[in-house]
């Protein structure tokens, strides 16, 4: 108990980050997101568009 | 070990650097002749559809030109053209250009088979391996015939647009490819003719560094002389109407007219400016003449739900 208080008390030790670098970290999280967000679209509107066949690929 | 502390540093890279890495000038040229491709090739498609393969193209050339900026950043470093480029200014790191550029060609390529077709896909795919590791790996450092040779992958998204639409290849998008093929040689050796120093300085054998100016301006002539031809060519097999072939004659005869002049110049560069610039306007007005061509036929008939 008392090692674990101790461990608490201790600063952290790994890497902080400048304003910019999270502001950038941000930017391309959200990105990401937005990119993740429009392919399910993508892949919802097409399931729509095709039906029962959307998983006919012709060659 | 500074090095090693220093690349391990958080990223500083912003979203627009992530869309410089996909070159989105080059992307937009791919995107409208894969556009054009797809919209002149028979059969409907729907329009989602149409809208998905674009989205997938347009991707995949992103996802080739991040790739290559990954590989030639020692290049690009050496040359003022793009030594601002995300890589060279420090603003992306190396592995993070590689891993995007990896994700984006595996998400296009997959995406485009899923959704539109296997055919499409496939050519996506040998497009972006052909720029990255025929062209950018290999040709682009060891021979003047670089962007002769790599200017087939630049040439092949009329064909991936036609193939999105019908599943097949067919001689008229072939024929927007030779378009486009002989067209890269003359445009990149204008261009290269009044930046020769900064190709020089990078150790990239273009056409006037290894062969010399006068070579390089008898080989524009040369290619121009192919290309003029080329394209009247969709006007003469009958898959474009009179106004293209109009168009394609007179701005034929134009290119040939300043590759002439390109030809003839002794001092300066203003001619290899000119055809720089106009070999840009020159492309995009054949393009744009089949889609006016095509359009002016009915869009809404061919994209027929």
């Amino acid at each position: 108990m008392t090692a674990m208080s101790e461990a608490m008390k201790k600063p952290e030790t790994g890497i902080k980050l400048t304003k910019r670098q999270l502001r950038a970290r941000r930017a391309r999280s959200i990105a990401i997101a937005v990119s993740l967000g429009v392919l399910v679209v993508l892949f919802y509107i097409v399931t729509l568009v095709k039906g029962p066949g959307v998983l006919v690929r012709p060659l | 070990m500074s090095v090693t502390l220093s690349r391990a540093e958080p990223s500083i890279a912003e979203v627009g650097d992530y869309v410089a890495l996909m070159k989105p000038r080059v992307m937009s040229l791919v995107v409208f002749t894969a556009f054009v491709g797809l919209v002149i090739a028979p059969g409907h498609l729907h329009p989602v559809i149409g809208l998905t393969a674009l989205l997938c193209i347009a991707v995949g050339a992103g996802a080739a030109g991040a790739l290559n900026m990954w590989y030639d950043a020692d290049i690009d470093a050496r040359m003022a053209r793009t030594a601002a480029r995300p890589i060279p200014a420090g603003r992306v790191a190396p592995g993070e250009a590689l891993a995007f550029g990896l994700t984006l060609a595996g998400f296009s390529v997959v995406v485009l088979g899923l959704l539109v077709n296997l055919i499409a896909a496939a050519l996506l795919a040998f497009t972006i391996a052909f720029y990255v590791l025929v062209y950018t790996m290999w040709l682009k450092r060891t021979t003047p015939q670089n962007i002769v040779i790599g200017g087939a992958a630049g040439a092949l998204p009329p064909i991936i647009g036609w193939a999105a639409t019908t599943g097949s290849v067919a001689i008229e998008p072939v024929v927007l490819f030779l378009i486009i093929f002989f067209w890269t040689p003359p445009h990149f050796w204008a261009l290269s003719l009044y930046r020769a120093e900064d190709y020089a300085r990078a150790g990239v054998p273009m056409l006037p560094v290894v062969a010399g100016e006068a070579e390089t301006r008898r080989q524009i002539l040369l290619y121009t002389l192919l290309l003029a031809p080329l394209g009247v060519a969709p006007w003469l097999l009958g898959y474009a109407g009179p106004l293209y072939g109009i168009v394609a004659v007179t701005t034929g005869a134009a290119i040939i007219a300043l590759a002439l002049r390109v030809r003839a110049e002794r001092r300066g560069y203003a001619a290899s400016k000119q055809m720089f610039a106009f070999s840009i306007l020159y492309l995009f007005l054949l393009f744009a003449m089949l889609l006016v061509d095509r359009l002016s036929g009915g869009l809404f008939g061919h994209f027929a739900v």
